[in-house]
Formats: C-alpha cells, structure tokens, sequence
C-alpha cells in the first residue's frame, strides 16, 4: 500500500506528498481501529473470546486510540496537502516535516505494541511512563505524550511559518492557524498525574470535550471550506463568510457547552444550567453546516445550468458524497444524538451506558471520518492529475456500506442504551445487580448481536473503500489524458 | 468585501470580530468558573474531615483520603432532592486506622493502580469510561459484597481485595474480570480509591442507588 499511490503527478509539490504519507499511515490505522473494534464487539456477545489473551480493555484500548491517531494522521495530511493552494507558496520546512512524520510513526508503532503486548503494569509511577496512563483516549503514555507535543510542535511552526510566508491570508488559513494553536495547547491539559479522581476527570474532559465539540469542528469547518471551493467552485467569500459564522457558533457553544460533562463528577450544581444551556445549542452550528453545503451545491449547479452546460459540476465525485455525508452525519451523530442525552434531567439516567457509545459512533463517524476520507479522495485525484474524478462501483459500495454500517451499529447501541436505562438505572437503580440483570435481558443482547453484525458490514465497507483508493486513481488517470 | 453599499450580515470582517469576540467571551467565562470548579473538588484535609463529622455538616465535595476510617452511607437529602454520600462514625479499615499520611499514600497507590491496570476501558469511573463492566463510583457500597458473603473474608475490605486479586475465580458471570496481576498492597490501595471515590458528592449520580440497596434488602425483589 505504501507504494502503490504514485506521487510523480505531484508536480513537484512535497507538501501534497507529504500530505499522502500521513493519509496512508491513517488508513492502516483506521482498519486497526474496525478490527479491535470487532473482537470488542464479539466479546459482548462471547465472554471467552480471547478472555485473558486480549482482554476487552485491550481490544477496547486500541479501538479507541487508533480512532484519535488516525484522525490526527489524517488531520494533518489535511493541512500539509491544502496549504499550498491555500498560501500560494512551498511548506517552509518540508525536511523537518518528513521527520516528524517518521517519528511520529514509530513512536506510535512502539505505543500501540505495548498496548497489545504488555497491556497493563504495576501501580506505580513508571507504569504511566511507560506502559498505559489509563484514562480513556489518552492511554498513550507519558514518554509519547511529550513526543507527541514535540511532533505536534514542529508541525505547528511549519504551518505557521508557512502562513506568515503567504502574501494572501486567506480566511480559511486564519481559521486553521488560531485553531491549531488551540488544538495542540489543550493536550497539555491532560498530562498530570492526581490522586483526585474528580479533578483528573475535570481536567481529562479539557482535552476530550474541547477537542472533539470544539477545536475539531471548527477545523472540519475549514477543510468544508476548502473542498467546497475545490470541488463545486463554490465562491470563496460566500464559503469564509459562512466559515466565520461557524466559528462563531461552534465556539460560542462548544466552549461552555464542556459544562455538560461537569453534572456528576464532583463539580459544583450550576455546571447542570451551564451546561445544559450551551450544549443544547451545539447543534445550531452543525445544522448551518448542512444547509451551507447542500445549499452551495444547489446554489453551484444551478449557476452551471444557467450558463448552458450540462452535467455535475463536481470535479470530485467521491470526495462530494463523503462531504456531503459528512454534513449529514455531523447534524445527526454530534448533533441529533448528542442533544438525546445532554439536559440533565435525561443525562442522570444515560450517562455511562450504552447511549453514550451510540453518540460516540455516530458522532465521530459522521463529523471526523467522513470529511477525513473525503480528503484523501482529493489527495489521490491530485496524486494522479485526475482533472474529473468520478465515483466507480467500488467507491459507492464504500460510502454506502460504511454509512450503513455505522448507522445499523448506533441505532443498536440506542436500543441497547435504552434498555440499560429503563431496567439498569430507572427500575433497579444502578449497582452491580443491576447491571448484569440490564445486560442479560433479551433485548439488550440482540442489541449487541446487531452491533456486531453492522461492525462486519461497515468492515466490508472499509474493504471496499480501501480497494477504491488503490485503483480509482491509476484507472481514471488514463482517461483524462485522452 | 470592499464595497462598503454591502450589508453588515455580509461582511467578512463582521463576523470575524465577532466570533472573536465570542470566543473570547466563553473562553474567558470557562476559565473563571473553572477557578470556582477547580477550588471546590480540592481533596479536603483531614482537619475539614473532623470538623464537618463532630458539626454532623456535609464535607467538601472531596473530602481528605482520611476518609477511609469513617463509615460511608448515601442517603437521599430532602433539601437537595437526591442521594447525597453521608460520613457516618468510625470503622476500622484493614483492621486499623489510618494516618492522615498512611491514608494519602494508600490512596496515591490505589489511583496509580487504577490507571496502571487500565479499569477505564472495561469500567466506568463517574460515569466516564467503558461499558462493559459495572460503574465504580459507588462500588465500595455495593450490597452485592454482603450477597457473596466478602468471597469468605472477614470485612468487606478485605472480600473486595481478595476479588480484586482472584476474579475470575469469584465471578458468577459468563462475563468475568480477567486476572490482572493485581498485588496483596495495589488490591488495598484500590479499595481505599473505591471507598475514597463513593464518598464524593456526585450531585446524585447514580440515581436511586437506594433502591438497589433495598431489593437486596427484601431478598430480591423490588417489592416495598
């Protein structure tokens, strides 16, 4: 795979090139995620399976860290490729780009052995150092957290160097450098040790909530941007104008909106109005983001129609639909599914079951993966000078059974999540009790059997996609020649 | 947008200042309630501890790891209008009474072992964490410790660590809690970090925690 993408249609650009090799190592990462996702999955339903070889905490660990890295791989990928068209000039430090990437790479390599080989340590100090830190997502220990600040660090001055360089700032770079900064800052908020419970938590959702609710939608709305103006020729004013109006909502609901995450971990009793409050306008934002792409399509297609030609204005036919999903699944995963259990008076009931993973699905699919996959789809037409690139067979049997896939798995954790609810908190009150009564009811384990079940068609789906990336742009790059 | 006929609601600049603005707003406003935050889940001293049982007043939010001597209960405040944990009188812990620093470095190891173990990603901890396994917030009051008789242990202290060290030999379930290594010292400094954490003031998370109580009260049952 790590040569099958050809780069000599780069026209000489290395920060494109540069963009492909993060893109690559966030695909292998993506599947690693599918695939420790499914034997976490099959272990809902088969106990035994791999009991005390790879234990769910295991498998679960890896699901969920192969989630952030990957995205964070493809993040950057993002930025290194549409910083050129962006600034008009070369990425600075291209050498010092490179590094980092190789870096970055093995040190990840290295974390994620040790998840799966040592897995846990004693209780002791050099155990966070070096094994697992044990707080979910950000296990990663302590010597790959400072790499990962360092990596991040040298991949920040890049961009920003890059910035200054340019003679236009354009509205999106604006938007990505003041995000970034923000971004790669809120790490260092989880990177201490406490013995308080409630303020490791206090401080662990800082990097958690304003990354995934803030920071990173913001930056989803810049690369929107970005695609749209590439894509469909969407007017650069029209598309920052709205990106703005996006900042401004995103942030202005996101930031307070962490309150959400402060009803019950020790934190004082007016978190439950702050919270509630702001969160609950965190999906004004994500329905503006849909209503702006569908309505630049509609707006771009038309003004084509009007001018005498014909057909689709898209220059990009896969990366449109994973956009375009992506407008569609960040309103209802982050949008729709978090509002379900963010009031407190709900959240008292849902928080810690199986509503929680549904909204997570969804919501990191539907906001992050889709956009992310969207891009890599624009890498490789530039990758292989693909004037008009069109969705085959391949790609749509991709975007549809993953969106299938993940769709049928959330809908089964609502149900699942539902029935904790009602039979584990509302009638028999939480414990230990009720837990195993909720999950051995019929309806909570059919739940699980559907999850696992949409777990191996959104696997299909992954195949698929990976098949398409490999061939689509090798197939139509012959054919734009002619 | 240099033409200045054009309006407000479409101008670049505009909303630039003021998702500036904004963001600056709820940015400055976070981090000012997070000074109040902050400042009010401080762990407690022991000297808070004291005051607030020989006052019979509610403790900090996080009250000092000394905690761990006294008697912990949750009980429903009519005033508040949900369950709040209750400090009650002493009890021997690991048939002692800990220091204020004995106490502190027990719960220093139990919270390391916690992380070292990973509990997280099968556990939640608050609510936060894996679905897989029970909630720990309120573990240590658990009446299931009492049903499995503390696995043949004299207190429940010391049934809890002996699970913690052999727990696939005492689970009941088809889903049990793998064997992870877990030491005589790390199994009782999570359990100090079990009866540590069910004492914060969760603002009534997990709700009706009560009634899990009662039924194993009436044998069972939620018959009243």
């Amino acid at each position: 795979m790590l040569t099958s993408i050809k780069t000599n249609h780069f026209e000489g650009n290395k920060s494109k090139e540069l963009g492909m090799m993060y893109f690559r190592v966030a695909m292998i990462l993506f599947g690693a995620q599918l695939l420790f996702g499914l034997v976490a999955a099959f272990q809902f339903i088969f106990p035994g399976f791999l009991f005390e070889v790879l234990d769910f905490s295991v498998a679960r660990m890896v699901h969920i860290n192969a989630l952030v890295v990957w995205m964070l791989y493809a993040m950057i990928g993002s930025v290194y490729f549409l910083m050129p068209d962006e600034t008009g000039v070369e990425t600075v430090n291209i050498g010092l780009g490179k590094l980092a990437f190789w870096v970055l790479t093995a040190a990840v390599t290295v974390v994620v052995l040790v998840f799966i080989l040592v897995q846990v340590g004693p209780g002791t100090e050099s155990s966070i150092w070096l094994i697992n830190e044990g707080r979910e997502y950000l296990e990663a220990p302590r010597w790959a957290d400072i790499g990962i600040v360092v990596v991040v660090l040298t991949f920040y001055w890049n961009v920003f160097a890059t910035f200054m360089k340019a003679k236009v700032k354009t509205g999106v770079m604006q938007v990505l450098v003041a995000d970034l900064m923000a971004l790669a800052g809120l790490y260092l908020a989880g990177m201490f040790f406490t013995d308080n419970i409630s303020m490791d938590q206090y401080w662990w959702w800082w990097v958690i909530h304003l990354w995934v609710e803030a920071t990173w939608e913001v930056f989803v709305g810049a690369l929107a941007a970005y695609a749209l103006i590439k894509i469909i020729g969407a007017k650069r004013e029209i598309v920052e104008m709205w990106l703005w109006i996006e900042v401004l909502m995103l942030f202005g609901s996101g930031i307070l909106g962490l309150g959400h995450h402060y009803f019950w971990i020790g934190t004082p009793e007016y978190w439950w109005e702050i919270g509630a409050l702001f969160s609950a306008l965190e999906p004004v934002p994500l329905v503006a983001m849909f209503v702006h792409v569908l309505y630049d399509w509609g707006k771009e297609q038309g003004a084509a129609h009007a001018r005498g030609e014909t057909g689709s204005i898209m220059k990009n036919g896969p990366a449109m639909s994973w956009i375009v999903l992506n407008a569609f699944g960040n309103f209802l995963g982050a949008g729709i599914w978090g509002f379900f259990h963010t009031l407190p008076q709900v959240n008292i009931y849902t928080h810690g079951t199986q509503f929680t993973a549904a909204h997570g699905h969804l919501a990191f699919f539907g906001a992050y993966a889709t956009i992310l996959v969207g891009m890599m789809y624009m890498g490789i037409q530039n990758a292989y000078g693909i004037k008009i690139m069109k969705a085959t067979f391949k790609s749509k049997m991709g975007v549809f059974l993953i969106a299938f896939g993940v769709m049928g798995m959330t809908i089964a954790l609502t149900i699942a999540g539902y029935e904790q609810v009602l039979i584990e908190r509302a009638e028999l009150g939480a414990g230990w009790n009720a837990f195993f009564t909720a999950q051995n009811m019929p309806w909570y384990v059919q739940a699980q059997l559907w999850r696992a079940i949409m777990g191996v068609v959104t696997f299909v789906g992954f195949i698929y996609l990976v098949w398409d990336m490999l061939t689509i742009g090798k197939a139509q790059a012959g054919q734009t020649e002619n | 947008m240099a033409n200045k006929n054009v309006s407000v609601w479409s101008s670049i600049s505009f909303w630039r200042r003021s998702a500036a603005w904004v963001t600056g707003f709820a940015a400055i406003l976070l981090v000012w309630l997070t000074f109040d935050s902050v400042g009010q889940i401080s762990m407690g001293t022991d000297a808070d501890l004291q005051k607030a049982v020989a006052e019979k007043k509610e403790t900090r939010r996080v009250p000092a790891p000394t905690v761990i001597n006294y008697k912990i209960g949750y009980a429903m405040d009519a005033k508040r209008g949900h369950e709040v944990p209750t400090i009650g009188e002493k009890e021997l812990f690991f048939g002692k009474e800990w220091s204020e620093k004995d106490a502190a470095a027990l719960l220093h190891l139990g919270k390391l072992t916690s992380q070292a173990k990973n509990c997280m990603d099968c556990h939640t901890l608050l609510g936060n964490g894996a679905y897989y396994a029970p909630d720990l917030t309120k573990a240590w009051l658990d009446p299931n410790w009492e049903k499995f008789m503390y696995f043949g242990q004299k207190t429940k202290e010391e049934g809890i660590a002996y699970f913690l060290q052999h727990p696939a030999k005492s689970g009941v379930h088809t889903r049990k809690m793998p064997n992870l290594g877990i030491t005589a010292e790390e199994a009782k400094g999570l359990v100090a970090f079990l009866k540590h954490m069910s004492s914060i003031d969760t603002n009534g998370f997990p709700r009706n925690f009560s009634k899990t109580v009662n039924q194993f009260k009436t044998g069972g049952s939620n018959a009243h």
